[in-house]
Parts: C-alpha cells; sequence; structure tokens
C-alpha cells in the first residue's frame, strides 16, 4: 500500500502510459518541468474534501472516470476549430481557438499582431521565444497544496501565448475560445503563459465552450506576468454543458504599480473550480477579482481566490456573486494575505448570494491572514433570498412580482458585470445572464449544444 | 375615491388599526397626523398591499372595487402610489430601467403601445425639470447612494413619472431641510388635479404650510380621532398631540 487513491492511480497511469507521445510533440524546455512535477503529483494526489482548499468540492465526480485520453490532435480536428465564429456582435478581437487544448492552426502556429504583440500556440513559442519562456514559465503556477497544477506540469503540451512587448497597448481584446468535441468523453489539459511587460495594456477574454455532448473534464493552468506600471485584464466566459467539469488555475504575478482584473462568469457546467491566485509583487500595485454564478439543477460552482499582499501599499478587491436554482451548490473561499513587510495594505473582500430554493446551498469561506499592522481590511458574506422590501418597492410602482424578482437577480448579477470594460462584451453578458435567469437557454456563439 | 369602512389591521397577531373610517373624494388632499405609533404607516402599507399587514375586518373601496382583493402592482397600475418612508435602494437596477418597466407597464394596462425609448427619455427629461431634481440620479442605481434628501425627491419624481390618481406619501417630509421640503411640496401641488387626490402622511405639520389640506385627520392609537379643515393641523403644531391623548381618554372615561 502507498497511501494513494484509486484516483490519483488513474492519473499516474495515463502519465506513465502517455509521457513519451507527449515529450515528443512538445518543446524541450517545457519538457524539462515534467518529471519533477510528476512526482509532486504522485505525492500530493487528486485534492479531496479533506484539503481545506476543496472542503467544499467533491472531484471524484468527475476525476473517477475513464475518460478516453487525448493527447494530440488530428487535422480534422484543426478543420472544425476553423470553422467556429463567435457571434456576440459588435465585439472586435483577435482570435484564438485552443481545441481540446491545442492551438489547431496548421501553418501559423505563431503571429504578430501590428503593434508588435505575439499570439500563438504556447509550445511554438518555447521554441521561438526561448528566452521569455524561461524568464516565465512555471515561475509563477506554483502551490504545496495542489496537485492539479503538477498533474498540469507534468502532461499539458500546449495552450495560448501572449507576448505583449514593453509600452505597447493593445486596443483590441485577444479572444481565446476553448472548444472541447470528441466522441468519447474525454480528459484534456492546456496552459496558457501571458506575458505583459511593463507599461503595457492588454486584455483577454477566455471563452470556454463544449460542442459535443460527452463527458469532459479540463484542468488548466495560466500564468500571467503583468510588468511595472502595466495594465492586464481577464475575463472568462464559462458556458459548458452539466456533464462537462472545468478546473481553472490562474496565477496572475504583478509588478509595481500595476493593475490587473480577473472576472469569472460562470454561466453554465457541470463543475466549476476556478482558482485565481493575485500575487502583488510590487508596491503600489492593484488587483480586482471578480466573479458570477448562475447554477441550477446539480451544478456545483466552486470560485477559490488567494490575494498575495507582499509588498506595501498595495490594494486588493474582491466581489463574488452567486444565484443558486434548484438543488445547485457553490462555494467561495477567499484568502487574503498580508505578509509582515506590507504595510498600507488594503484589502476588500464581498461574497453575495442567493438562495432561490430550500435545497440549493452555499458555502462560503473568507480566509483572512493579516501580519502586518498598518492594514485596512474588510470582508463580508452574505447568503439569502432576494430582498423582499425591494421585492415591493418595485411591485408598488406597477411592476409585477415576476418580472420584480428578475429586475431584483439581475441587478444583482450587474453589479458584477458592470465591472467588464468591454462594452460589446457587458452588454452580451448582461442578455445572457438575464436569458439564464428568465429560464430561457443562453447558448452563445454558434454552439450546437444544449447547455440546459 | 376612497371609501375606508372601519378598517381593523394586524402585524403579527398585535391589532394596530382599530377601525378606520375615511373618504377621500377626487381632487382632495387629506392630511393624517398623529403621535408616533399611531399606525399611520400601517395604514398607508394596508392600501398599498404589503403582506405583512393582515386586515382582520372592514373594506376599502377604491373607484368602486375591492381594494384589499388586488395585487400591490395592480393597485399601482388601477393608479395608487405610495410615496416610501424609507426608500429602498438596490444596486444594480437603472433608474432608467427602473422606471421604464414601470411607465410601460402602467401603459400596456391602459392598452397602449410602450413608449418609445426617445419618447421615454423625453418624458423623463420633462419630470425631472418638474420636481427639480439632478438629472444625474437619474443614470444611477435606485436610490443607491442617495442622500435622504435625495431620496424623497426620486420619490416625487416616481410619482410624476406615473401620474397616479391616489397618492400616499408616508411621511415624506421626515429628515427633509426646508430646500427639500419645497422641492417635494412644489412637486405635489404641480401634479394637483381636479381629478386626482392625495393623502399625506404627517408627523410635523410643518410639510403642511406647503400643501394645503382639504381635511385633516388625527389618528391615535389606531383609530381616527379628530377631523376638521387645516386649522386642525396648525392647533397640533402649537399644542402638541398631548391634548388630543387627553381628549380620547377622558372621553373613553366618561
Amino acid at each position: 500500500m502507498n497511501g494513494r487513491s484509486e484516483v490519483t492511480e488513474r492519473y499516474i497511469g495515463l502519465y506513465k502510459e502517455n509521457i513519451e507521445k507527449i515529450t515528443t510533440s512538445s518543446s524541450p524546455y517545457i519538457n524539462s518541468f515534467r518529471e519533477a512535477a510528476y512526482e509532486r503529483f504522485r505525492d500530493m494526489g487528486i485534492p479531496t474534501k479533506k484539503n481545506e482548499a476543496y472542503k467544499y468540492t467533491n472531484l471524484n465526480i468527475f476525476f473517477d472516470h475513464d475518460y478516453k485520453s487525448y493527447f494530440m490532435p488530428v487535422t480534422s480536428d484543426f478543420i472544425k476549430a476553423e470553422e467556429f465564429r463567435c457571434d456576440v456582435a459588435d465585439l472586435d478581437t483577435h482570435g484564438i481557438v485552443l481545441l481540446n487544448g491545442f492551438y489547431p492552426t496548421i501553418n501559423e502556429k505563431l503571429r504578430q499582431l501590428p503593434s508588435g504583440v505575439w499570439i500563438g500556440s504556447l509550445n511554438a513559442a518555447a521554441i521561438k521565444f526561448p528566452d521569455l519562456v524561461k524568464k516565465h514559465y512555471g515561475k509563477y503556477a506554483k502551490s504545496d497544496t495542489d496537485g492539479l497544477i503538477d498533474l498540469n506540469t507534468a502532461m499539458a503540451s500546449d495552450g495560448v501565448f501572449v507576448y505583449v512587448p514593453e509600452g505597447v497597448a493593445l486596443t483590441k481584446p485577444v479572444q481565446v475560445v476553448n472548444l472541447v468535441q470528441s466522441d468519447e468523453d474525454m480528459f484534456s489539459q492546456h496552459r496558457n503563459l501571458i506575458i505583459v511587460e511593463k507599461g503595457a495594456e492588454f486584455s483577454i477574454i477566455i471563452c470556454d465552450h463544449t460542442l459535443s455532448p460527452q463527458k469532459f473534464l479540463t484542468n488548466a493552468v495560466t500564468e500571467v506576468f503583468v510588468g511595472e506600471n502595466a495594465h492586464f485584464d481577464l475575463i472568462r466566459v464559462q458556458n459548458e454543458h452539466n456533464a462537462a467539469c472545468k478546473v481553472t488555475h490562474t496565477f496572475i504575478h504583478q509588478e509595481k504599480n500595476s493593475v490587473a482584473s480577473s472576472n469569472n462568469m460562470t454561466l453554465h457546467g457541470g463543475l466549476i473550480r476556478n482558482s485565481t491566485y493575485h500575487y502583488l509583487g510590487g508596491e503600489g500595485a492593484e488587483c480586482f477579482s471578480y466573479g458570477l454564478f448562475l447554477t441550477d439543477k446539480w451544478q456545483h460552482v466552486d470560485n477559490f481566490v488567494n490575494v498575495d499582499h507582499a509588498f506595501p501599499k498595495c490594494t486588493s478587491n474582491q466581489l463574488f456573486k452567486g444565484v443558486l436554482d434548484d438543488m445547485s451548490t457553490g462555494a467561495f473561499n477567499g484568502r487574503i494575505l498580508v505578509r509582515p513587510d506590507a504595510q498600507g495594505t488594503l484589502a476588500y473582500q464581498k461574497n453575495n448570494n442567493i438562495l432561490l430554493t430550500d435545497d440549493a446551498k452555499m458555502d462560503t469561506k473568507p480566509q483572512l491572514e493579516i501580519f502586518a499592522d498598518d492594514v485596512k481590511c474588510s470582508h463580508g458574506a452574505t447568503i439569502g433570498q432576494v430582498d423582499s422590501d425591494a421585492l415591493f418597492y418595485l411591485q408598488s410602482r406597477g411592476i409585477n412580482k415576476r418580472e420584480a424578482r428578475l429586475m431584483l437577480m439581475f441587478g444583482f448579477a450587474h453589479e458584477v458585470i458592470q465591472n467588464i470594460k468591454i462594452e460589446a462584451l457587458r452588454d452580451r453578458m448582461d442578455n445572457l445572464v438575464m436569458q439564464r435567469l428568465k429560464g430561457e437557454l443562453s447558448r452563445c456563439a454558434s454552439c450546437m449544444v444544449k447547455c440546459g | 375615491m376612497l371609501i375606508i369602512n372601519n378598517l381593523k389591521a394586524s402585524i403579527g397577531g398585535k391589532s394596530i388599526l382599530k377601525g378606520i373610517t375615511l373618504e377621500v373624494k377626487p381632487g382632495e388632499i387629506h392630511a393624517i397626523m398623529g403621535p408616533n405609533g399611531s399606525g399611520k404607516s400601517t395604514l398607508a402599507a394596508v392600501l398599498a398591499g404589503r403582506e405583512f399587514v393582515e386586515v382582520t375586518e372592514g373594506s376599502v373601496t377604491y373607484l368602486g372595487k375591492n381594494l384589499l382583493d388586488m395585487s400591490p402592482e395592480d393597485r399601482a397600475k388601477e393608479g395608487i402610489f405610495l410615496g416610501f418612508q424609507y426608500p429602498i435602494e438596490i444596486p444594480g437596477v437603472s433608474m432608467v430601467n427602473f422606471m421604464k418597466t414601470a411607465v410601460n407597464e402602467h401603459r400596456k394596462h391602459n392598452g397602449l403601445d410602450p413608449l418609445s425609448a426617445s419618447d421615454f427619455l423625453k418624458l423623463m427629461r420633462d419630470k425631472k425639470e418638474l420636481v427639480e431634481i439632478d438629472s444625474k440620479l437619474a443614470n444611477r442605481s435606485v436610490n443607491e447612494g442617495f442622500s435622504g434628501g435625495e431620496k424623497k425627491k426620486n420619490e416625487i419624481f416616481q410619482m410624476a413619472m406615473l401620474e397616479p390618481k391616489l397618492a400616499i406619501l408616508d411621511e415624506t417630509d421626515s429628515g427633509l431641510d426646508i430646500d427639500a421640503l419645497r422641492v417635494v411640496a412644489n412637486g405635489v401641488n404641480k401634479l394637483k388635479r381636479p381629478d386626482n387626490s392625495f393623502i399625506v402622511i404627517t408627523h410635523y405639520q410643518r410639510l403642511l404650510d406647503y400643501i394645503v389640506p382639504d381635511v385633516v385627520h388625527v389618528l391615535y392609537d389606531g383609530r381616527i380621532v379628530k377631523t376638521a379643515g387645516r386649522e386642525l393641523a396648525l392647533e397640533l403644531e402649537e399644542k402638541g398631540y398631548d391634548w388630543i391623548k387627553k381628549e380620547v381618554e377622558n372621553n373613553v372615561l366618561s
């Protein structure tokens, strides 16, 4: 007996069977991380509810399953991906499609935008920009407790690479569309690396879709470097069907006086776990961490946030909201760590949730660890129903109860949505959330799969 | 327009209104005064349809219909407006969206098409001018971060938008400085027509310097204990409520 769980053994087996194939198709630098990561994963395993960070989420529902694993795409997959078009009107972006975790363009693995920004495949970037990748890859995605990050490092072979050189402001956002499509149940992992150098400005939209109704499990890691005085915004739009599980780990490393935001908009998905790590690694850095989810049926959404105030005079803001219907469940864990030298810290956290039924359940856990004394910190969490006074106020103006409830829930959600700076996307989110609250299907893009 | 007959109501089993009889005719302004805890706000809540108040006896007829059978939203669409003592803050719901929905619900009820976006914005502009509210307030979320005075002015603005037949203003004057009070009173006076009525609930006579009532009622311990012309309000201002309380107690004893 080695003490490892069966489910962990399953992924150890997967690694052993496929590591040769994965290594052959990946760059040597990325390969150089694999063995050590595998060993750490072997020790930590797939997180269970005994792990404090996963206390409210049972990953086994999706991890303990025999997926057909998928490590290299074939040509027909590339064609499918090229056919995909996002239909959000007026959303003007530089588009990238990832199919089952791979960057599927055949000829142009990396492309340079007119402003000098590079976008494309991480695997290709590791060869074309070895110094950049060496400087940043694997430097921010670190955890002593979450084996899934090491599982990703051990086996992921591609994902999105973005390089925004010093002082460049990219006005148009980059939109990454993560598609999963397969005839069989599938496990996939991808790895993104985003480098925003000193004084640069960049925003990225990551959309998650499922294009076929099979059972899917995705374990994705994104590393972001935000240089001094740089601005970075990340918006995630998650719209997958109920047989899909998405686990994301996002590490945002910020330098002095930089501003970064992350916004997780979870419209649909069977089991979703978003871990967002903000490292405030220089004086005057500021971060915003937002999240909104709407769940029904048996869905489960877990947002885990870790804000690390490592330097003085940094500011962090967390705002997470959930609307839970039927017997769906949710969790929020917001950690704020203020290190001993981080004087002058401002850290705020708010988590509000509406339960629409008696069966829906939400767990929320603020976790403040403060080791400096000149700190302004606040946190608040609520779990409740639609406010009956507000409901009556709207009714007393002639708005019927159903519509009034809808307006209140929409208003509740809009408080998160309004932080999206890209107008076309903000309008689209308002729209999708309204449809979702009305009980209509909020299908996005040319998606043929009914998420409900 | 409104006939209240022997209305009794309780909250959580505690009897609050103990038999109120009152008639409001078109074009009239009624003031309801009374000490704290006399049941003024409960009466407003019953008329607007709040569920936590339980009507135990009596009837309320509004334009010939049984008001107590109607939902709060139907009452509003039939022309009843309640100005709240404590207007509610609703983050995330914009004033524009709120008012557009409300106005169009009213229009639908009256068999009219919804207003076009431009007609609606023009209506907002006109009414904002009429009630002298800061045009920026209308661009914010409903009452969110409004000062006390702004909230009350916003009630008057909503009243102007919805053009009710019967407006019940529940202590709209409380907590207002003299300028805000004037704005609120001017709003009421500008909206007054021969065919609409107001019930102004107030603790102080101050508001009645600006809004001249036709009838003044004094509510005490769940009953209307005195009804007279506007001179009653002046008397109350001068002498307070104690003499009314004494009168009532004497009546009970004798």
